[in-house]
């Protein structure tokens, strides 16, 4: 599986973006704000069958 | 072999025994940006004098990279087919996470270019060539090595300088002082601007290492990259091959490191020997430094002009100091010329800080963002990075994300005032493509035949007006009073397409497109790229 690039040239823009969303908070309050940033992508992207790909990507070596 | 550093000879100026009359350019510092400048305007028929304290080439290969687009205008500076000669053209690239690569690119060529995307060569071969090309032209270029500048003073239409040479001091008057004295600018802090921007703490190791046996394990040079190398724990390295079998190697450090201690040869060799084994190898220099992204509100200080890392400086990962320091030369050398000869308004100066503001800007944009890539400030930060590299074994999007320096590229001029917006195939402000074309002298380059001057190129039937200062170039037209030339693979027509005509300025970008040889508005977006 292979996730088809959707962000392309504004890659660079959307990382320091996301980075920056994170700028003065602590440890737990990022983590708070990284699980509230999915469960928003996921009520965007609201395709459940989309979603389960999405999700097996990211289990992917979890555990590795 | 080691490079030989032979000194330039020193000769007693003639300031020091009577008055000289004024110069019209003064260039300050004989670096790569220095004699690119003092080349540039020269072949534009402007004399200059360039100052240096020193008296050999830069120590040490430094900026070791060096763009398409740097190498195409050296090409029009007369250097560029040496460096392609002498640099090695690197395409395979392989990114490391720990001990195992992620993935690797190889930057096929496009064909139909006459130099590559990049190649690697000392900034001392590009000084020792530069010079070399600045003696080919005594009656414009008066280099003067061992003149250090100890001051200068703005007169408001000429600035005075202070000299000191080994014989004594004198004083030289100039129209305009173009400052190229690096990133420690004295010119800058004589005048005390600021000059503020993003440090970052690390400390970064560089050693050039000369060896035989090519360390990756073939004979076509790569470049490798590790985020958390197995043999330094938690950084960054990077492996990259130069002319004559040295190799550049670039550790970083980390913001606890002593840097005194860190440069000795018993910290640095357990460290390349981890990477490049157990073959024989000779330290060539080495250096430990720090950087910051910083740069001058404005290059433009009425008669004082800042080109090169002495305006702005950026950190070294992406190549964008020296390349970006040329593309300041090749935006202010054909203006400079234009407003000395009295062909353009003085506020066409202007327009250079506007070009270069904007480049700059992008240039420590993209590097600040490699450094923070490579970098990672926080745990979260680090927590993101180190995802991205693991989801890019699979997926290219990841690929997409993980940055370890994004290489210089020309930028796009579009926005600002010198461009007529236009819709074509090459949008104006862009730099122009280049393209293999025949002519009456046989084979050439586009490149070589539109840059230096106003160009105007057209093709097939359409049939240029006749300008005055504007040189004409068909593609695939025959009998015209101007010089024809073929596509001969059709590159050309792919990139310019066949139904527009092209303004270009005499830096090879594109100021304006037309679908119809339009004398009159040829003519009007000429006045306004010249700033009239």
């Amino acid at each position: 599986m292979d996730l088809k690039d959707n962000l392309g040239a504004t890659g660079d823009d959307f990382y320091a973006a996301l980075i920056a969303t994170h700028d003065g908070l602590s440890e737990s309050q990022s983590h708070a704000l990284n699980a509230r940033l999915v469960l928003i992508m996921a009520n965007e992207i609201g395709d459940l069958a989309r979603l389960a790909i999405l999700l097996k990507a990211a289990r992917k070596d979890a555990t590795g | 072999m080691a490079y030989d550093y032979t000194p330039f000879p020193y000769t007693a100026p003639a300031g020091l025994t009577a008055p000289e009359p004024r110069h019209p350019v003064v260039i300050v510092g004989a670096g790569p940006i220095g004699l690119a400048m003092a080349v540039d305007l020269a072949l534009q028929g402007v004399r200059s004098v360039v100052l240096d304290d020193n008296n050999v080439v830069s120590v040490g290969s430094r900026a070791i990279c060096w763009a398409k687009r740097t190498l195409e205008i050296f090409d029009r500076l007369g250097i560029g087919e040496r460096m392609l000669e002498k640099g090695v053209t690197w395409k395979v690239g392989r990114n490391f996470f720990g001990k195992d690569e992620v993935y690797n690119f190889d930057l096929l060529p496009e064909p139909g270019h006459k130099y590559p995307a990049f190649i690697n060569l000392q900034q001392y071969y590009v000084e020792q060539y530069l010079v070399e090309r600045a003696l080919d032209l005594p009656d414009l270029i008066d280099l003067r090595f061992l003149n250090k500048v100890t001051g200068h003073a703005d007169h408001g239409d000429h600035v005075s300088l202070t000299v000191e040479t080994p014989d004594g001091n004198y004083t030289l008057q100039a129209d305009w002082y173009i400052a190229c004295d690096g990133a420690a600018s004295p010119t800058r802090k004589r005048m005390a601007l600021p000059f503020e921007g993003q440090t970052f703490e690390e400390h970064f190791l560089i050693v050039d290492v000369e060896m035989e046996t090519s360390p990756f394990g073939t004979d076509t040079p790569e470049r490798w990259f590790w985020f958390a190398p197995p043999f330094h724990s938690g950084q960054s390295a990077l492996l990259h091959k130069q002319p004559d079998n040295i190799y550049r190697i670039d550790l970083q450090l980390g913001p606890e490191t002593d840097p005194k201690s860190e440069a000795t040869e018993e910290k640095v060799l357990p460290r390349l020997r981890a990477i490049v084994g157990d073959a024989p190898f000779r330290i060539d220099w080495m250096s430990v430094y720090k950087f910051r992204c910083a740069k001058l509100e404005s290059f433009v200080h009425n008669r004082v002009l800042f080109v090169g890392d002495s305006g702005h400086v950026v950190s070294p990962f992406g190549a964008r100091g020296g390349n970006g320091g040329i593309q300041d030369v090749d935006n202010l050398g054909w203006k400079l010329a234009a407003v000395l000869k009295g062909d353009a308004p003085a506020r066409l100066i202007e327009t250079y800080d506007e070009e270069r503001q904007h480049g700059s800007r992008e240039n420590i944009l993209n590097s600040s963002r490699a450094t923070n890539f490579m970098t990672p400030k926080t745990a979260i930060e680090a927590l993101f990075r180190n995802e991205v590299l693991h989801l890019a074994r699979d997926h290219g999007f990841a690929r997409r994300l993980i940055n370890s320096g994004r290489l210089s590229q020309p930028c796009s001029l579009a926005e600002t005032s010198l461009q007529t917006a236009g819709d074509a195939p090459l949008r104006p402000g862009s730099a122009a493509q280049d393209a293999p074309l025949t002519g009456p002298q046989g084979d050439t380059w586009l490149i070589g035949q539109a840059q230096g001057d106003f160009t105007l190129i057209g093709f097939g039937g359409t049939e240029l007006p006749d300008i005055d200062g504007v040189r004409c170039v068909g593609i695939d037209s025959h009998d015209r009073a101007y010089t024809c030339f073929i596509d001969r693979d059709g590159h050309a027509k792919a990139r310019y397409g066949s139904d527009h005509i092209y303004l270009l300025r005499p830096d090879g970008h594109i100021c304006a497109a037309f679908t119809a040889p339009d004398r009159a508005a040829i003519s009007a977006a000429l006045q306004t790229a010249k700033g009239n």
